[in-house]
Order: C-alpha cells, then structure tokens, then sequence
C-alpha cells in the first residue's frame, strides 16, 4: 500500500543489511496495517455480521480489500455469490504478487500452501524491497506473522467493541468501510490512466445502482479496466504521433519494479 | 446462512487465488495486458465501492453526513496522514455532522 515509497530506497544500502534492520522494517508495517483491523471489525459488526462471522473472514480470508468489500455488500442486501465475486476479483491482484514471490523467496513447494496466506499488498512490499533472498523471506515472515497475528486480534476487539456502543450509525462508523476504499485507492491513481478508469468505474458504479440487483452494479464498475485499455489502444492508433509516449511512460510500473530486483538476484 | 455461504465462497476463491500465484510456472501471467488489466482491476473496483458506500442508501442515491466524512478522509490522505487517522476523520466528521443536523 502506501508503505511502497518508504521502502523504495532501501535496497540501495547494498547487501550487506542487518537482519535486525529487516524485522524493524517488516514490523513497522506489519503493526500499522495490523491496527486497521479495528476499522474491519467495527465496519463487519456494523454491518450485521456476528462475531464468529467477523473473525472467521479474517483468519480465513485475510486481505482487507476484499473483506471488507464482502461485508458491504452483504450489508447492501446484495447475494451471497455476488458479494462474493466482488471480494474476489478484488483478491485477484495476489496471484500476482505471488508470481513475485516465488521467483524472489523461492520456498521449497511442501512449505507453498502455508505462505499463500500471507500473499498480500504489504507482505510483498517489504520482501521486494529487501536486497538479499534471506532478507526478503525475513521480511516476508515477519511482516506475514506480525500482521496476521494484529489484524485477527484487532478485528475481534473491534468487532466486541462495535457490539458494546450498538448504534454504529449514530458514531459515524458507517464511513470507515468507504474511507478504508479511499485510503487503499489513493496510491493507485499514479496516471492519468488509473484516474480514468477510477472515474468510469464510478460512473458506472452509481449510475447501475437503481437499475441493477445489489452487488451486481461494482462487478460491471470492473468493466471500466478493459474498456480504459480499449480506449487508450484506439486513441493510439488514431494519433501516433502525441499519444504514444504518454501511454508507454505510465504503462507497467510492474515491469520497472521487476527490474529494480532483476540486477540483484545476479548478485547473490 | 447467507452469510456463511458468501464467506465460503470468499474464503475458497481468496485463497486459490494466492496460491495459484505461487504454483503455476512463470510466464503463463506474464503478458503485458494480462498485467496492465490485474493492475488496473483493484482501481475500478475500490472506485465503485468507495462511491457506493458513500452515495448509496439501498438501491437509492443519497447525498448525506458519509459524504462530508469521506471528503474529510479525502483531505487527510492530501495531507499523507496515516492510515488509521484518515480512518478515524472519516469517523468523527460523520458522527459530528449527524449530531449537529441529526
């Protein structure tokens, strides 16, 4: 998530870091990120899940996005498959990092259906930030276990909480599953083409909402995605001459971040 | 029993979906559109929720206190405050303007 820029940098160090420096690093997200599980438990609760539902969704499903993408929709009145399919194809971006991973931390494969929970936004932010194997199968430990270990205790307290207070509409608590969104967003709108697809996706999103079932109108918004791309190829064909750069500049920051780690694994 | 059967089904495709990543054999998710469109899903999708949970009462648009708690939480994340403070602007706008128009 927002973690990325804080440790962009510091592969730079050379290979030589600390292991202590490593857990530091991993720790300091892992316990950020793990205290949003509060925001989970509260927004769950809220929602009209039970306890056992809550905690249940976070020890199972354990990536926030989806999670709390499942409880709004469920809270929407939307079926159980749709809400489902939108928690899903938001969970669809871990495949990738896991791709990452497993080049980057290569496990032995008996050790694989362990880690696969913890493929999540954070856990491979800090691994691809580390400049040797050990140290990033440190920090994806570390990040793994502390947040997993954060986010399931938090989402329990947050979820009793919200069950002692009631009325989580009178304290506003309604707006953390939306401000949650909005926080996970933010850093993803880097080009003019992440904020067109963002801006379709809304359009989309409120303009089905009468007209379609609950939960069906966000699984269209994901049409925004290709239909962005679909665009952008057309306008490029149109006129080569301006828009090529534009579009091959902002196009896959996958691609540079593969790079940036591409020259160390030669090191080691 | 909705309920459960949503977090089965979550809880299921969830985690095929990090382990797939681990197992299948590089290249197979390689290609540059597949990539661009992974990217890009995570953006349409929180766009729709977040403007959902923020403008939807049921299957009706509704302008109210989630609004300005939203924006507030908008204005946090311009200042690069923390994750949990651009949580709790959110919170706190909401309930204050409920309380004062409420």
């Amino acid at each position: 998530m927002a973690e990325q820029t804080a440790f962009a940098g510091t592969h730079d160090t050379g290979g030589a870091k600390p292991d202590r420096a490593v857990v530091r690093d991993a720790l300091a997200v892992g316990v950020a990120v793990g205290l949003s599980g509060f925001a989970f438990g509260v927004t769950s609760a809220g929602s009209g899940l039970s306890l056992p539902q809550t905690c249940a969704l976070s020890l199972l499903v354990f990536t926030g996005a989806s999670q709390f993408a499942l409880v709004g929709a469920l809270a929407a009145g939307g079926n159980p498959f749709t809400a489902a399919a939108g928690a899903f194809f938001l969970g669809v971006r871990n495949a990738f990092y896991g791709l990452r991973l497993s080049q980057l931390l290569a496990l032995p494969r008996a050790v694989r259906p362990f880690a696969a929970q913890w493929v999540i936004d954070e856990t491979t932010v800090v691994a691809l930030a580390q400049p040797t194997r050990r140290a990033a199968r440190i920090g994806f430990t570390v990040t793994g276990l502390s947040l997993y270990l954060l986010w399931n205790l938090t989402t329990l307290l947050g979820a009793l909480g919200a069950e002692a207070i009631g009325d989580t509409e009178a304290w506003g608590l309604d707006a953390a599953g939306p401000a949650v969104f909005l926080a996970l967003l933010a850093p993803m709108l880097k080009t003019t083409r992440e904020r067109a697809v963002a801006g379709v996706a809304v359009l989309l999103g409120l303009g089905l909402l009468p007209v379609l079932p609950a939960g069906v109108p966000v699984l269209v918004a994901a049409a925004a995605a290709p239909l962005v791309l679909w665009a952008e190829g057309r306008r490029k064909t149109g006129d080569r001459e301006t828009g090529d750069r534009a579009v091959s500049d902002s196009h896959d920051s996958h691609d540079s971040q593969r790079d940036q780690y591409g020259p160390r694994e030669e090191d080691r | 029993m909705n309920v459960w059967i949503a977090i089965a089904v979550t809880v299921v495709g969830c985690y095929a979906v990090k382990l797939i990543g681990l197992l299948v054999p590089e290249g197979v998710l390689e290609r540059p559109l597949v990539q661009r469109l992974a990217a890009l899903l995570p953006v349409a999708l929180l766009a729709a929720l977040t403007a959902q949970q923020t403008f939807a009462d049921g299957r009706a648009l509704v302008l109210d206190a989630r609004a300005a708690g939203v924006a507030a939480a908008a204005v946090a994340l311009l200042l690069r405050a923390p994750f949990l403070l651009v949580v709790a602007a959110a919170v706190i706008m909401t309930a204050g303007v409920r309380a004062i128009t409420g």
